[in-house]
């Protein structure tokens, strides 16, 4: 009686046992491939976790009210210090502006816009012989007050925060805004 | 679960996996499953750890002279995850070696090289080489002093094997010296042409493995099993167990260490990774033109002999000596590793460049958390070593030579130089003529600041209202310097700023030292105006002796750059790193 009992015992536990083996090899080899492949992943997605310390939006000085000629776009190179992942850099170009300096007893003497296009990016040009502002890229063109004149931009031209200081020093506030979207929203 | 069956089903039906499949899992293991056959399952287990490891790197990873370490630090410091994601691929390949090393002698035991297996044996020799080159080559790339050295050797060796050598060597540096090329070459290699290759071996290796079948271990004693699941699980555990070790060891040693940067003017003891601690040791016992022998001609023999195992094992006997020479190979490389790790733990010079080298590294570290010149990391370190070399003969650094290592001022320290830390401790009665300050300069015999100081200040530290002028006086005298470190808190105290300097005035500063303009009575004292700024220091440091600074009571200090001791660089150097820039 007892040996039957055994034998039947046995015979169950043949293939449970063989059940529990592959799955066993199924759960070890799935967890032992996850460790590589997570410690991977959570480096590649690092820049979403990390947030990185906004640059810009500092005041720089651009020129003199003398240097600018009423109604004529002059283009600035922004050069500022920049960091980017280990590198510190110091005086390096980041960006470039439009000042348009206005007529006499304008509200604003000087208008200052970022050369970014809201659209996708691109530099928009000065065009001298058309009078506005072309983007090479998707044609978007702006008048010189900054304003949408047609094109595939969703707004108009970025303007920038400016100061006159000691009455003719022009200094301006860098700062690049979301692309693509209806409002201007700063980014840095 | 049905869907899953069906979309199985669809798959198979055009491509045939499961036929694949089966021939995989069900390949037949004669005397069944045992632990001894898994060192195959866990180097392909390691290789994949790699790969992965590897290319994840790869995303942070930058080839150049002045980027190698400075991405590798900001993988490891920097992003998250990355610390963990290099001590792995780290410590897998330190484990990979052993794997490889007890592959081998399970092979050469149980006599699975013998026909009709010997192109297989030779994929696994090839293949062991591979992976030693991909040591070698990865180890370069961090560009730190370890692996910039140790190269450095491995690279002059290869240097000097008759004929070719010089030109390989030339061939592998991208160039006559070490740069740009050499880091970018040694990339390639590592991330690209080695694993290329060595999944080209691999696949041929299990597919050869496969096609003869395992060799079992005799004699046979139980009945033969399918691959599936047995041997599986036994693989699995094994990897497993792997895995745990290379977790162990990174949590261990806090992930994979990372030198200071590879600096060609600094003392380094070169030395290669552990496993090639042997063939290092080898060499030091073959002077001048016998080197050849040790380097490249005795480890050729070896390497040959291993190759041609399976004609020498044809015979009993051959086999026999085959375990022989494994064993033999294996126990003089541990022995010549022994005596390499011995001789250094007993060889002071060692140990002292490898503390000096390990406080640098921790140096530049500190210094890049504020970010690295574009320059490169080793620029950080120009300014604490042209501060030991040229000024820790009197000057300190927080009681250091700038380097980390302690000496005894006999002028002022000059760690937070003009910072209001600095001056609150300076500008105490009872610290001015310390020995940290100016207690062991010439000042120490007649100073009229002293007396200042002990006339207006003394109590400083029970009086609310002198501590408070004291207060506004450093504010002001801080501003000055201008230093990053300070500038949100300058702002913010402008007007205590403005207060102190008319202090200044009031207190009878101006008597002797100017600040703000050309305004003291007598300049009997280094002017203020500026104290502490870059131009300030670097006046100072071109020459203490300018009548805006000590004039003719300068103590010792040389004029390092009107007696052109120093160049402007140098200066500049010293001063940026004074002032934490």
């Amino acid at each position: 009686m007892m040996s039957s009992e055994n034998k039947n015992h046995s015979k169950d536990e043949q293939p449970d046992r063989r059940q529990f083996i592959k799955g066993a090899s199924c759960v070890i080899g799935a967890a032992i491939g996850a460790v590589p492949m997570a410690a991977g992943v959570r480096v590649v997605l690092s820049p979403l976790v990390d947030k990185e310390a906004a640059e810009g939006g500092a005041m720089i000085r651009l020129g003199d009210l003398g240097d600018l000629e009423a109604g004529v776009p002059m283009k600035f190179a922004i050069v500022a210090d920049k960091s980017d992942k280990w590198t510190r850099y110091k005086d390096v170009p980041v960006g470039a502006v439009y000042l348009v300096k206005q007529k006499e007893g304008a509200e604003e003497p000087v208008v200052a816009f970022n050369t970014v296009c809201p659209h996708l990016g691109c530099f928009v040009d000065y065009r001298k012989d058309k009078q506005d502002f072309f983007c090479p890229c998707h044609d978007s063109n702006f008048a010189l007050n900054g304003k949408l004149k047609n094109g595939v931009s969703p707004r108009g031209m970025d303007t920038l925060i400016v100061e006159l200081r000691n009455t003719t020093e022009v200094w301006v506030k860098f700062q690049s805004f979301k692309a693509n979207s209806k409002n201007k929203i700063a980014i840095s | 679960m049905q869907r899953l069956k069906q979309l199985y089903d669809w798959l198979d039906n055009r491509t045939g996996i499961k036929e694949h499949l089966r021939e995989v899992l069900f390949e037949t293991v004669p005397g069944g499953s045992r632990w001894r056959y898994v060192w195959g399952s866990t180097l392909t287990f390691t290789l994949m750890i790699q790969f992965i490891t590897g290319i994840f790197l790869w995303m942070g990873y930058s080839a150049s002279g002045q980027t190698s370490w400075e991405s590798v630090h900001y993988i490891q410091e920097h992003m998250t995850g990355g610390h963990f994601l290099r001590g792995l691929h780290h410590w897998t390949a330190q484990v990979m070696t052993v794997l490889l090393v007890l592959h081998l002698m399970q092979v050469v035991i149980d006599g699975a090289y013998k026909a009709p297996r010997e192109i297989n044996f030779w994929f696994g020799i090839i293949l062991l080489q591979l992976v030693l080159a991909l040591s070698l080559t990865g180890y370069l790339l961090p560009w730190d002093q370890k692996g910039y050295w140790a190269t450095k050797v491995a690279t002059d060796i290869m240097g000097s094997t008759p004929l070719i050598g010089e030109t390989m060597k030339q061939l592998v540096l991208g160039g006559a010296d070490y740069g740009h090329h050499t880091l970018t070459r040694f990339f390639a290699l590592h991330a690209g042409i080695l694993p290329l290759s060595v999944i080209g071996l691999t696949v041929g290796h299990i597919y050869l493995f496969r096609r003869h079948g395992l060799t079992p271990k005799k004699p046979i004693k139980k009945a033969d099993e399918f691959f599936w699941p047995e041997q599986v699980l036994k693989d699995s555990v094994a990897c497993l167990a792997v895995l745990v070790t290379i977790l162990v060891l990174h949590f261990a040693f806090n992930g994979a260490h990372l030198d200071a940067p590879a600096d060609p003017s600094s003392a380094y003891p070169a030395r290669p990774d552990w496993y090639f601690l042997f063939l290092f040791q080898f060499l030091k016992y073959f002077p001048g033109h016998w080197e050849v022998l040790g380097a490249v001609v005795l480890p050729g023999i070896a390497m040959t002999l291993v190759f041609l195992m399976p004609i020498i094992g044809k015979s009993e006997r051959g086999h026999r000596f085959n375990i022989g020479l494994l064993f033999g190979i294996l126990a003089f490389a541990g022995i010549l590793t022994f005596l390499a790790v011995n001789a250094d733990r007993n060889n002071p010079t060692y140990i002292a460049s490898k503390e000096q080298a390990a406080r640098e590294a921790a140096i530049v570290k500190e210094l890049a958390e504020n970010g690295i010149p574009p320059e490169g990391a080793l620029a950080l370190l120009q300014g604490p070593k042209l501060f030991a070399q040229h000024c820790a003969s009197c000057h300190t650094h927080g009681g250091e030579n700038g380097l980390g290592n302690p000496v005894e001022p006999s002028a002022p320290d000059l760690k937070g130089f003009a910072s209001r830390e600095y001056l609150t401790e300076l500008l105490h009665p009872e610290r001015f003529m310390s020995a940290k300050f100016f207690g062991k300069t010439a000042h120490a015999k007649k100073s009229k600041m002293y007396d200042f100081l002990q006339d207006e200040f003394d109590g400083i530290d029970d009086d609310k209202d002198m501590r408070a002028d004291m207060d506004l006086l450093i504010k002001a005298i801080s501003a000055e310097a201008k230093l990053a470190s300070q500038s949100k808190v300058d702002l913010e105290d402008r007007e205590a700023i403005m207060k102190g300097r008319e202090l200044f005035d009031e207190i009878g500063c101006i008597d002797c030292h100017a600040l703000g303009g050309w305004n003291a009575e007598d300049y009997s004292a280094p002017d203020l105006t500026g104290y502490g700024s870059r131009e300030w220091m670097l006046g100072i440091v071109h020459d203490p002796e300018h009548e805006r600074f000590y004039g003719k009571k300068n103590d010792r200090m040389p004029a390092f750059g009107k007696d052109e001791k120093l160049t402007r660089r140098q200066m500049e150097r010293i001063v940026d790193w004074l002032r934490g820039e």
